[in-house]
């Protein structure tokens, strides 16, 4: 799997990063970060953002259904993955990752050397108000601020919004035809200096 | 019940093996595998073909033939559950990426569309 995948020649960005605040399209005010430790209270935040997640919504099995086997999923991937957060009047609204795609955990040290997956969601009530789109170029922005070079990701053939929303910020389709389309984007690498925290 | 079993060469096949054969030993279902070649799979058409043999007669389950099949893995296999006289056609459930998403192949969407048989997808 890993080292496969094709990736645009041309490298997207650069992308705004968190934190921010926005207005979306229904004049909510949105606030967006990063959660520096996916555990504790933020953990919860999200744990409970998808106990309200529609199921019918779910794409290749995930968010999972009830409390539990999602706190599991989101601790599973939590420890190395990357996470950023929109709120609305302090809970937790939707939430985009991306997870290394390596076994090894020294290898995530070397962010720009392994290939990260990205999933994001948006709660059913804040979806179609331009938070994605915020959201996943937010993500990417810090992506870039961490390092991160190479991202892939997965979405149904059949859901044609999110393809769209993916090649505006410079996803490119990849890989063989199946159920999933798969897609890829290089990020521009990080050379501002801004991961020293300026 | 009679069942064909197609394997590639990869994890998800191996665990598929198991299963089935499990399966089989428990409810005396008629079984044949055919393992299709793949050559972008960790284990190679023989060294599957091996793996399945062993695995049979580690299981003590006799009478199944094992077979390989060359060409496109996907049509050689509805081709082959065409010939036959089968109730299932029995693949790999799909991998699970990083995040944990269920991914399907070509191979398992074209056997999906075309195969006259039931499909299962073991997981």
């Amino acid at each position: 799997m890993a080292g496969t995948r094709q990736y645009p020649d041309e490298p997207s960005g650069p992308f705004p990063s968190p934190p921010t605040t926005v207005e979306d399209r229904d004049g909510r005010s949105i606030e967006v970060r990063t959660a520096e430790s996916f555990t504790g209270e933020t953990l919860d935040d999200v744990v409970g953002m998808y106990t309200a997640f529609d199921p019918t919504d779910r794409a290749q099995g995930i968010p999972p259904t009830g409390e539990e086997r999602i706190r599991t999923w989101l601790e599973t991937i939590g420890d190395d993955s990357v996470n950023v957060v929109a709120r609305h009047d302090g809970d937790a609204i939707a939430h985009a990752m991306l997870v290394p795609d390596t076994d090894d955990p020294a290898a995530v040290e070397h962010a720009s050397d392994i290939e990260w997956e990205l999933a994001i969601f948006v709660l059913q009530a804040y979806q179609r108000a331009g938070i994605g789109t915020v959201l996943l170029k937010n993500l990417l922005g810090h992506a870039i601020d961490v390092g991160i070079e190479r991202v892939w990701l997965t979405v149904e053939r059949w859901n044609n919004p999110a393809i769209a929303l993916y090649e505006r910020v410079g996803f490119e389709s990849t890989g063989t035809e199946s159920f999933e389309q798969e897609m890829a984007i290089r990020l521009e690498s990080d050379d501002n200096g801004v991961t020293d925290g300026g | 019940m009679n069942v064909l079993l197609g394997l590639g060469g990869s994890d998800e096949s191996v665990k598929t093996l198991r299963r089935t054969l499990d399966r089989t030993r428990e409810v005396g279902d008629e079984l044949t595998i055919v393992v299709v070649e793949k050559p972008e799979s960790k284990r190679s058409q023989e060294e599957m073909y091996r793996q399945a043999v062993d695995a049979l007669e580690e299981a003590g389950i006799t009478d199944v033939e094992v077979e390989k099949l060359d060409g496109d893995p996907g049509s050689a296999l509805v081709n082959y559950a065409e010939q036959g006289d089968y109730d299932q056609l029995v693949i790999g459930g799909g991998t699970l990426s990083p995040m944990g998403k269920i991914q399907l192949g070509p191979i398992t969407e074209f056997v999906l569309l075309n195969a006259p048989t039931t499909v299962k997808l073991v997981r």
